[in-house]
This record gives C-alpha cells, structure tokens and sequence, in this order.
C-alpha cells in the first residue's frame, strides 16, 4: 500500500489531517510509511493535480474522490462531514473506507 | 502588520454584493461595528459563516453590524470574484454585508492575514477586539466565544476582558 500526504504551508489544516491519518492507520494496524509532500507553487500543484491542501491519496486514489478534480489550486480543500457541513479536513470515516 | 488594539478603524468605500458602495461612515450610528475578512472558497470561512448569520441577527437590533470583506486575488482565486460573492450571498441568505476590496488596499490598511479574521470596533471606532470569532471552527466544541463576549461587553459600556486572539484560517490571498 502507498500513501501519500500531501499538503501546502498556507493552510493550518495538515498536522490535524496527519494526526488523524496517523491515529487511523494505527487502529487498523497498518504499518506503511506515508510519503509526504509539501507544494510550493501553482506549477506544482497543477504538475501534482493538487486541489488543496491536505490531499491524500492511497495507492493513487484520493480519500475523496469528489473532490479530487476540483482546480489544482494553493489553497485549503473543503472536505464534507456525512451531514453535509464543510470541514477542511477529511472525515475519519473516508479515512477508513479509503484503507480498507 | 496588523493594526492594534485601540487604534481607530482605518477608512473604506467598498462596493458591496448588494450593488451599493459601502463606507465606514455608513455604520457611524452603530455601537458596535465588526470588520470581518472573509471569502467564498474558505473552509475555515464557511464553518463560520453560520455563526456570523446568528450574530447579525441576535445583536443586529442592539446596535451591531458585522460587515464581511473579502481581499482574495480573484485572478488567482476565481471561486472569490466578486461575481461569486453576490451568488454565495445570496446562497448562504447573508443577513450582513459583504463587501469587495479588489484592489487589496483596505486590507493593507488593516493588515488581516486571516479568513475569518475579526476586527471589533466599539462606539468611538476604537478597535476593542481581534482575533477569532470563538475557539472552534465545529459549533458543537466551541467552549469560548471570543467575539460574542466582545460584543455583549462593548454593548454593555465596557472593554472585552479579551483582546486578542489568534485568527485561525485560511490565508488571505494577496496579489503577486
């Protein structure tokens, strides 16, 4: 399995969506080192088809795929709760159903 | 940098979502006046935006007006053109308005770094609080309601026991 964590400086919403990522790859036990990434520029974030900041990814698909084809952009990412409210970081729940 | 505490509200004539051009001096007859940097494409924003709705609509008739401007380069940042903003506002049913600052000089003169980002001024333009509008972006984990405090004191003729908090949020985008 491949993760990767990708995230940009200007947004204060990744050590929250690392611990997150951390505490739910521990519950499930899986033991893989995630690749982390941090984008610097527009032309990375387009090179990387980055549409916000964080964006993971597990064996290159992102934890939420409606979002992923949003503008590559250096800005947070709007992530939805199940009840529909924004959040900018991912819900444990597509956490897990991306791991499982 | 951003302005200090006490500090007179620095001047702006903006247009706003509405189609009118809004002054600082329009909000003259207010008690209490919040600035607040905002945008449309923010998480952070729009985990608040429901909470500034129910501020404008409790204190509204007390002498509040909270006042919403969005600086984002929207060359950079479609989703926060001005177009967008008349059409979030109109979503969203804002009860406040909204202002543009295209040319990013009022947010110079204030020095926001944040959205949200709340400057609360009292009756003689003093600004009396900055910072967050609480101490959580989920409704249900909010323990200090920073700005609510602030007001309710101002309203009451005294200075907020707090001044200053850290905005947390999305950074405001400045043109190249």
């Amino acid at each position: 399995m491949e993760i990767e964590f990708l995230f940009w400086e200007g947004c204060p919403s990744h050590p929250e969506a690392r611990q997150l990522l951390d505490d739910v790859l521990a519950d499930q036990g899986v033991d893989v080192e995630v690749t982390v990434r941090e984008v610097f520029t527009q032309a990375e974030a387009e090179e990387l088809r980055f549409p916000g900041s964080p964006t993971i990814r597990v064996d290159g698909r992102d934890v939420d795929p409606d979002g992923a084809s949003a503008r590559p952009a250096l800005n947070c990412r709007i992530y939805h709760k199940a009840d529909g409210r924004p959040s900018p970081v991912p819900t444990r729940e597509q956490l897990e159903a991306a791991l499982s | 940098m951003t302005i200090a505490l006490a500090t007179e509200a620095p001047p702006f004539d903006l247009p706003g979502v509405d189609g009118r051009q809004h002054t600082l001096e329009d909000y003259a007859d207010e008690p209490v006046l919040a600035v607040v940097w905002s945008c449309n494409h923010c998480p952070y924003v729009q985990a608040w935006e429901g909470r500034m709705i129910e501020l404008q609509r409790e204190f509204g008739d007390r002498g509040f007006e909270l006042v919403a401007i969005s600086s984002n380069d929207a060359d950079a940042y479609p989703e926060d053109s001005f177009e967008q903003m008349k059409a979030r506002a109109a979503g969203q049913g804002f009860n406040f308005d909204y202002l543009y600052d295209g040319d990013q000089s009022v947010l110079e003169a204030y020095g926001a770094e944040r959205t949200p980002e709340v400057f609360l001024f009292d009756g003689d333009r003093r600004l009396v609080y900055h910072g967050a509008i609480d101490d959580s972006r989920e409704e249900d984990e909010v323990t200090q309601r920073y700005l609510r405090d602030a007001i309710e004191a101002v309203l009451a003729g005294e200075d907020p026991s707090v001044g200053d908090t850290p905005a947390v949020g999305c950074s405001v985008k400045r043109k190249p």
